[in-house]
């Protein structure tokens, strides 16, 4: 291939024009806005490091503390448990959705609606009291069969439990239409492709569409994680010792509300900023693909970026025509 | 082998209102090369698609290798077909789609193998092998681990094809094959094709590749208003057209 300066006919040129040396244009606005943000910077750092009532004393006295990190604990763990049901369960819920089965379909419509219909909080307080609607609950077959056994529910339906149960339930619905959406979006070229290789609707679902929905399926779960993440310091008003009902007890006695809320949000804080490079780990993951070729991982660009600072090699014209 | 491997009789399909398909009757015999012409619009991919049965006909009869398609006759009462059964009828359909419809997360070599794997429970090592073969076969030994988007075109196609033929297929079809294609892309495609007729394979191809059909094809057909106008050999296309539609439509695409 030809140097692209070449005119046709004439030789290709030996010498290339000088580079452009322009005068940068003099970006005024960009100057004035960023003035006023260091500005508003500096006063929020000043009254952060100032203000005595921020007592950073006891943020630090209490922010490695065992109650304190146990509470951090059941976070996490009713996050995990929480998503991980509603994942599940929103996959079932959009593949019901999507039946030819009228009646399943509209089992997953309804619960979708029942879910998404009623505030979490109401939900969480619901099951905490659910011993009172059902004491016990039977196993066996309904309508006068006969019962094989029956479960407690006053003893099961711990704090915990009732606060995992309406976490993951009501999850279950909004996960349900992110992962349809993610269906949807899969070309039915893809199913029909399946459909006359002879695979059945399940394959084709589990093997084809699913795998390539994930794409458009992580971004808003990695949202729905980091806002599971915060949710779940609802359940403080049942009494789960979570990260928020931890310190509330801790402020209760003590009365250092600001400090103990401190922690508590800087926890937050640090947990969600490791859930989004995660969430950034598994979208390259499954963009496998979608585009020729992955994007970098941060560390890769950094390392490309300090190889770059260093004198380039002398360019090689036309080496990257495409063959086939 | 005795009976025709494609045989229709009065097929109708209906999509709503627009009848689609107004009564289509051919054969096909087993190892026969058939190119199917048309306008667009006229049915050829439809009826195509009925064959294996991505669209269900309304009526008519409609049978692969001696088995009506998606139905079973008992009797003079027509039972459908569970799903499963309506997909043993497919594995044995190749079919090749004009937007090539890769598997967009696999690699070209995992696109070959998965039905196989799933649907015919061959062993993952087996179909690997033959999987191998087949993209040597297309000319694509080099390009086993690439995904559909680091391929041009042409490549793609030519691993649908694979990807079809990895099933061991007793009919293949060919929808526009090459109609997504750039113009210098279009002639690997068709050396594919025109080997795979020369194997012997039972093809029918719904194509404007006018070179492909005069050379590869054991008959034409000519669809026109969802029905057949006029059907005969290469030569007889060529030379002597006797349909009015059929003179002025290849008058347009020669």
């Amino acid at each position: 291939m030809e140097p692209a300066t070449a005119t046709p006919g004439a030789a290709p040129s030996p010498v290339r024009p000088d580079e452009i040396r322009a005068i940068p244009v003099r970006h005024r606005g960009r100057w004035l806005a960023a003035a006023i943000v260091l500005v508003f910077a500096a006063v929020l750092g000043h009254s952060l490091a100032t203000n005595p009532r921020f007592e950073w004393g006891i943020v630090r006295h209490f922010f490695l503390s065992s109650r304190v990190l146990d509470g951090l604990v059941v976070t996490l763990k009713l996050t995990v448990i929480s998503m991980a049901i509603g994942i599940v369960l929103g996959i079932v819920l959009a593949v019901m959705r999507l039946s030819p089965n009228p009646l399943v379909s509209g089992a997953s419509w309804l619960y979708i609606w029942l879910f998404r219909g009623t505030p979490v909080l109401v939900q969480i307080l619901l099951w905490y009291n659910i011993a009172a609607l059902y004491k016990s609950l039977p196993i066996g077959i309904p309508f006068g069969g006969p019962e094989l056994t029956h479960v407690n529910v006053a003893s099961h339906i711990t704090p915990f439990v009732a606060g995992m149960l309406a976490l993951g339930l009501n999850e279950g619905a909004y996960m349900a239409e992110i992962v349809r959406a993610g269906i949807i979006s899969v070309e039915e070229g893809q199913t029909e492709a399946a459909q006359s290789l002879g695979m059945t609707r399940l394959q084709t679902i589990y093997r084809i569409v699913l795998p390539q929905a994930m794409r458009v399926i992580i971004p808003p779960t990695g949202n729905e994680t980091i806002s599971m993440l915060k949710t779940t310091s609802l359940v403080s008003v049942i009494a789960t010792t979570d990260l928020l009902y931890s310190v509330q007890l801790i402020y209760s006695v003590n009365y250092r509300t600001i400090p103990l809320l401190m922690v508590a949000s800087i926890w937050y804080l640090m947990v969600t900023t490791v859930l989004s490079i995660g969430q950034y780990y598994v979208e390259r993951h499954f963009g496998r693909g979608a585009s020729r070729e992955l994007p970098e991982t941060p560390l890769q660009r950094l390392r490309r970026n300090l190889l770059s600072l260093r004198p380039k090699p002398v360019e090689v014209a036309g080496a990257s025509g495409e063959g086939r | 082998m005795s009976g025709p491997m494609v045989k229709a009789e009065e097929v109708h399909k209906r999509f709503g209102r627009l009848e689609v398909l107004t009564g289509v009757s051919m054969e096909v015999q087993p190892g026969e090369v058939v190119c199917m012409l048309g306008p667009s619009g006229s049915g050829k991919s439809t009826f195509l698609r009925c064959i294996n049965h991505l669209e269900k006909i309304d009526s008519g009869r409609l049978s692969v290798d001696g088995e009506l398609v998606g139905y079973r006759q008992a009797g003079d009462k027509i039972y459908e077909l569970r799903d499963a059964e309506v997909c043993r009828e497919r594995a044995e359909i190749g079919m090749v789609f004009q937007r090539f419809n890769l598997f967009g997360h696999m690699t070209a070599m995992e696109n070959v193998i998965e039905a196989p794997i799933r649907v015919k429970k061959v062993k993952k090592n087996e179909a690997v092998l033959r999987a191998k073969e087949l993209l040597e076969r297309v000319g694509l030994a080099d390009k086993l681990d690439s995904y559909p988007a680091q391929l041009s075109g042409g490549q793609q196609q030519r691993v649908a094809i694979a990807r079809a033929l990895a099933m061991e297929p007793k009919l293949m079809l060919f929808d526009e094959p090459t109609s997504a294609l750039d113009p210098e892309l279009v002639g690997d495609v068709l050396d594919v094709m025109k080997k795979l007729a020369k194997d012997g394979m039972t093809m029918i191809v719904v194509t404007h590749e006018m070179g492909f059909a005069r050379e590869a094809a054991d008959r034409l057909v000519m669809m026109c208003d969802g029905t057949i106008i006029e059907e005969g050999t290469p030569e007889h296309f060529f030379t002597s057209p006797e349909n009015e539609r059929t003179k002025q439509f290849l008058s347009k695409i020669l």
